[in-house]
């Protein structure tokens, strides 16, 4: 009998389940390695060098390149290990997951300021929220 | 006889990572966050009346503590130290927290002949998913002013526990407290939550309804509250809302009478967070 996922239809969201951490499993240790001081400043001095001592695919290591976090998680990547990333960067959680959305920074930060994304709309595919895949990128640019 | 250990009270709150930032870089009192930390005056009040000898403290770790190598589901720390985790932005200025190596081995060893397979944890970081609660009821002292369990719970790869499940492993850890022989006072916190969403199109999602709901129910009616399913959580209130479900580890330790609401608190946001807390206190 094949697994029950019954989160398949939620927009603009991806559930790090089994398989996905099976896909991410070297994508997500890579992100880990970047708590290390001396791993961070290698990356950053050649970052390509650094990815190509993983076992990652040549598209996660792109995604990594790009800090396209949505591709990155469609290929296995879980935010709170991506957020690795984001610290070598210099980034916070706030910019991070705004750059997700296409919003602009001061966009993102806005819509939180006014009481977050509602739900209505969002809970599944096929509504007409913003988080629906019609609807993106989101934000004005 | 003996004098037991017992659980006095139980705390929850949201334990997002930017208030810790906040309380660190002194930036508490900007209008940004005067509103959130207004909200815990009442609670560090409530604390300073009120310190226990143990916090029991559920929380989950953040790709910190563990990486993909290992996900226990429930992983509870028996050591006497647990250091504060460099998540990559450098470990929080906060003191190393204190453990009670004896009540978490008999709180392991009891719960785990209660069919709960905890994963027993001698040395684990503890990461802000800990720390934060710890800085939102306590300020920021030279010490910790009791010991802590912490009790990683895993909430980052799916499926994480059922709501029942954490509901029964609360009622477990309560049995296992009052079997402890030292007349200990202990607080169970469970912490996370409540809606947010940090991924993808729908990164900000936030739910009032939901999380309003989710806490009335919490108070009064654990056992509904614990059949919320996952795809609720995940549909409802965002796919990291998901760690609510260890709200109901500490709501399951409460005694099996309507438990006094000391204090409620609810406030939106804190950077892609809505904020919850409650404190309620066995009678």
């Amino acid at each position: 009998m094949a697994l029950d996922k019954p989160y398949l239809d939620v927009p603009g969201t991806t559930i790090f389940d089994a398989e996905q951490s099976r896909l991410g499993y070297h994508l997500n240790q890579f992100c880990m390695s970047l708590m290390k001081a001396e791993n961070r400043a290698r990356f950053k001095a050649d970052e390509k060098a650094y990815l190509d001592e993983w076992p990652m695919s040549e598209d996660q290591k792109q995604a990594v390149l790009d800090r396209d976090l949505n591709r990155c998680i469609s290929l296995g990547g879980n935010i709170y290990f991506l957020a690795k990333i984001g610290a070598t960067d210099g980034r916070t959680f706030q910019q991070m997951a705004g750059s997700m959305t296409g919003m602009s920074e001061q966009e993102y930060r806005d819509m939180m300021m006014a009481g977050g994304r509602h739900i209505d709309g969002n809970r599944r595919l096929g509504e007409d929220g913003d988080a629906q895949p019609h609807r993106q990128p989101q934000g004005r640019k | 006889m003996t004098a037991m250990a017992r659980i006095t009270s139980s705390v929850y709150t949201s334990h997002v990572p930017a208030i810790g930032v906040a309380m660190d870089l002194g930036k508490t009192e900007e209008p940004y966050w005067r509103p959130l930390f207004a909200g815990y005056e009442p609670s560090r009040r409530w604390m300073a009346e009120n310190t226990p000898d143990v916090v029991f403290l559920v929380y989950n770790d953040h790709a910190n503590a563990f990486s993909l190598d290992l996900i226990p589901t429930f992983a509870i720390g028996c050591a006497e130290h647990f250091q504060p985790a460099d998540e990559g932005w450098g470990p929080r200025p906060v003191p190393v927290v204190k453990g009670h190596p004896e009540l978490a081995s008999h709180i392991a060893q009891s719960v785990i002949q209660d069919d709960f397979d905890l994963t027993i944890a001698n040395k684990m970081d503890v990461d802000h998913g800990l720390t934060v609660p710890l800085s939102l009821m306590f300020g920021q002292p030279q010490q910790w002013p009791c010991a802590v369990i912490p009790f990683a719970v895993n909430v980052v790869q799916y499926p994480v526990p059922s709501g029942r499940r954490c509901l029964a492993l609360g009622r477990a850890i309560r049995k296992a407290v009052e079997s402890f022989d030292q007349p200990l006072k202990v607080q169970i916190w469970g912490t996370g939550g409540m809606s947010h969403q940090l991924q993808g199109a729908r990164a900000g999602l936030i739910n009032k309804d939901f999380d309003n709901a989710f806490l009335d129910r919490l108070i009064a009616d654990p056992e509904a509250a614990s059949q919320i399913p996952h795809i609720d959580y995940v549909r409802e209130a965002g796919s990291e809302g998901i760690e609510l479900v260890m709200w109901l580890i500490a709501r399951g330790a409460m005694d099996d009478v309507p438990p006094k609401l000391v204090h409620r608190f609810y406030h939106v946001p804190a950077s892609n967070t809505a904020v919850g807390h409650l404190i309620l206190e066995n009678p």
